[in-house]
């Protein structure tokens, strides 16, 4: 595989006051392969958006290299890059027909706009204004607009965001759709689980910096050979001998127990004379990766 | 340039301004209802006083120059002041060193003050005869508001709506296409300009249907003053649109351009008579020379080349306004 964006020694600083520097990005490298599904993760403030914007072309960088195809951002990438902002506003008083067909208007190549109503589910509110639409709605036009132009590369920041269990569904079989045509997408997001079912490679980030990198099934084998074992709280006694070699979180009703092989720990518990009904053996998902890596204070 | 790219942000902010209701209201109803309401209260002008010019001075030997109720006037140029008896603005001129006066065959109040003259004097004066019609507050006021509602327009209308774009992230999702700035900002421009001349147009011969105006000068130089003054007022909002990311501080930077020209710029009463530091000052302001200009195209006849200064200025200020405007522009 070739890549499509490659990025080195990415820098952006920001100066909100005199007295102020923010080194939003710093020093991250990463290359994005041809017809894959890159992911860039990391808490709120970790510089996710600053780095998709710096290659969207949208945020100019304090220093280092975007290449896409090996040249530098320019009227080609523009041409080939399709991007759903997190936060778009469109013009007041415009239908959804209206809008794609003016954003079609600046591009030479164009996806016939019929063929991107019927991929995006669009028909039952072409004429309705883009004020009025549904949070589900509106991303699916936003992610129309982005496909406007047949992009080879599609930016998608944020983009379920917002959206209720049944449209984040939808938008993820509208993002496989996408992948399934060979375009290259780069995603950014809060969900771990959007993360392992579309992305192939991800970055995990924090202040600025690459924390860890791989796809999915590496990063958590990499990080992690233990399973977590849940019981009800109220099945396993407070003080528990059998349990000290292991690594033990309590929460209000649950009690979770990290261990390295399953089947010498639920001896150890009946042999204790603790009840295994309502046990749950579970693997490790991206989401106990993402608080492992990231902490857990709270984060703005 | 593309057109094809101008035509689309064209017709897309068309469609908005169109769709937009409320901003029908202000930009027609609001002026057509000012006018009216001016020509009703300003249209039955029960002066207790006539006015009466003297050049160079009264004749203290002659009683008519003491007359209760005659405001006499001391003239010292006699051409304007003919003109003014034309235009019902003095009701008598008189000459007392040549022994002549003016009146206007037309006006009731020249033929009383005439009639008061000859039983109250001695002399034998000399009579001549001019005509014209009445210059009504209201034909003198309407150059104004047509000037001061296309100054609302375009101001606010390019201003706050790009600033409004810039703040919502449309600016931002535009910058992420192929589209050039230039495009989009010539798309706002041409817009808003036929926009504001159409309403312009529709509020003017609307009135002037109703309300007869005075117009001694020529349509098409009218139409032309009258654009080149929205071209000066648009950039002007560009201008200040060109990187404000706040509505609230657009909002005060349009008041403090607005604010200004509604009061310095001769809208609503003449600065003859003011400080000459203002009257220096108004000629600054684009709203000044587009109404000077429509005020005497409309009530002189002035001709194209009578406004030329107006023009120029108007130009140079377009010419300016584009230039800083296009350096300091930001999507963002």
């Amino acid at each position: 595989m070739t890549a499509v964006i490659e990025v080195s020694h990415l820098v952006k600083h920001f100066q909100p006051s005199k007295k102020e520097r923010v080194n939003a990005v710093n020093d991250v490298s990463f290359s994005i392969e041809s017809g894959t599904c890159f992911g860039l993760l990391g808490p709120n403030g970790a510089g996710k958006t600053t780095t998709v914007e710096m290659l969207e072309g949208i945020v100019e960088p304090s220093s280092g290299t975007i290449l896409y195809r090996g040249e530098p951002i320019g009227d080609a990438f523009k041409r080939d890059a399709g991007i759903m902002f997190q936060n778009t506003a469109l013009q007041d008083y415009m239908s959804v027909i209206e809008a794609l067909k003016m954003f079609g208007s600046f591009y030479k190549h164009t996806v016939p706009v019929e063929r991107l109503i019927d991929q995006c589910s669009l028909s039952e509110f072409l004429d309705r204004d883009t004020r009025k639409l549904s949070g589900g709605q509106k991303q699916r036009l936003l992610l129309a607009i982005a496909l406007v132009n047949d992009p080879e590369v599609i930016f998608l920041d944020e983009p379920t965001t917002g959206l209720d269990p049944q449209a984040r569904r939808n938008f993820w079989a509208l993002v496989e759709d996408i992948k399934s045509r060979g375009k290259t997408v780069v995603l950014t997001t809060h969900y771990m689980e959007e993360a392992k079912l579309l992305c192939d490679e991800l970055v995990f980030m924090d202040h600025g910096k690459i924390i860890a990198s791989g796809s999915p099934s590496e990063l958590l084998s990499n990080r992690f050979n233990d399973v977590l074992i849940e019981l009800p709280i109220a099945a396993v006694p407070e003080t528990l001998p059998a349990l000290a070699a292991h690594t033990v979180n309590r929460s209000d009703t649950h009690i979770d127990i990290v261990t390295t092989n399953i089947d010498e720990t639920i001896q150890h518990l009946l042999a204790h004379h603790v009840s295994l009904a309502g046990l749950e053996v579970r693997s490790r998902t991206l989401e106990d990766l993402f608080i492992d890596l990231t902490g857990q204070e709270l984060r703005a | 340039m593309s057109l094809k790219h101008f035509r689309a942000v064209f017709m897309a902010r068309n469609r908005e301004f169109i769709r937009d209701r409320s901003s029908w209201a202000w930009n027609i109803f609001f002026p057509v209802l000012l006018i009216a309401g001016l020509a009703v209260m300003f249209g039955n002008d029960n002066r207790s006083l006539f006015k009466v010019g003297v050049y160079p001075a009264s004749d203290e030997n002659e009683s008519f120059f003491d007359t209760r109720h005659m405001q006499f006037l001391p003239i010292e140029n006699l051409t304007p002041a003919i003109v003014r008896v034309q235009r019902h603005q003095l009701d008598l001129l008189i000459d007392t060193t040549a022994k002549r006066y003016w009146v206007n065959d037309t006006s009731p109040n020249g033929y009383i003050s005439e009639q008061l003259l000859l039983a109250k004097t001695d002399a034998s004066y000399m009579r001549e005869i001019v005509t014209g019609r009445e210059v009504r507050y209201v034909d003198w006021v309407l150059p104004g508001i047509l000037g001061m509602n296309m100054m609302f327009a375009c101001l606010f209308g390019v201003g706050y709506v790009i600033v409004r774009y810039r703040k919502s992230g449309v600016l931002k999702r535009l910058k992420a296409t192929p589209l050039a700035a230039v495009e989009f900002l010539s798309a706002q421009v041409a817009s808003r300009l036929w926009l504001v001349m159409a309403i312009t147009l529709c509020v003017f011969f609307g009135t002037h249907f109703l309300l007869n105006f005075t117009m001694h000068g020529s349509y098409a130089t009218l139409v032309l003053v009258l654009t080149i003054g929205a071209i000066a007022l648009i950039t002007l909002g560009l201008l200040v649109a060109a990187r404000t990311a706040s509505e609230e501080l657009a909002g005060g930077l349009l008041n403090l351009f607005t604010w200004p020209m509604m009061v310095m710029s001769g809208v609503w009463f003449s600065l003859e008579g003011a400080h000459p530091m203002i009257r220096s000052l108004s000629q600054i302001l684009p709203l000044t020379h587009i109404v000077d200009a429509a005020r005497s195209i409309m009530i002189d006849g002035a001709t194209l080349f009578d406004v030329k200064w107006h023009i120029a200025y108007l130009l140079v200020f377009s010419v300016f306004c584009v230039f800083i405007g296009a350096k300091l522009f930001r999507w963002e």
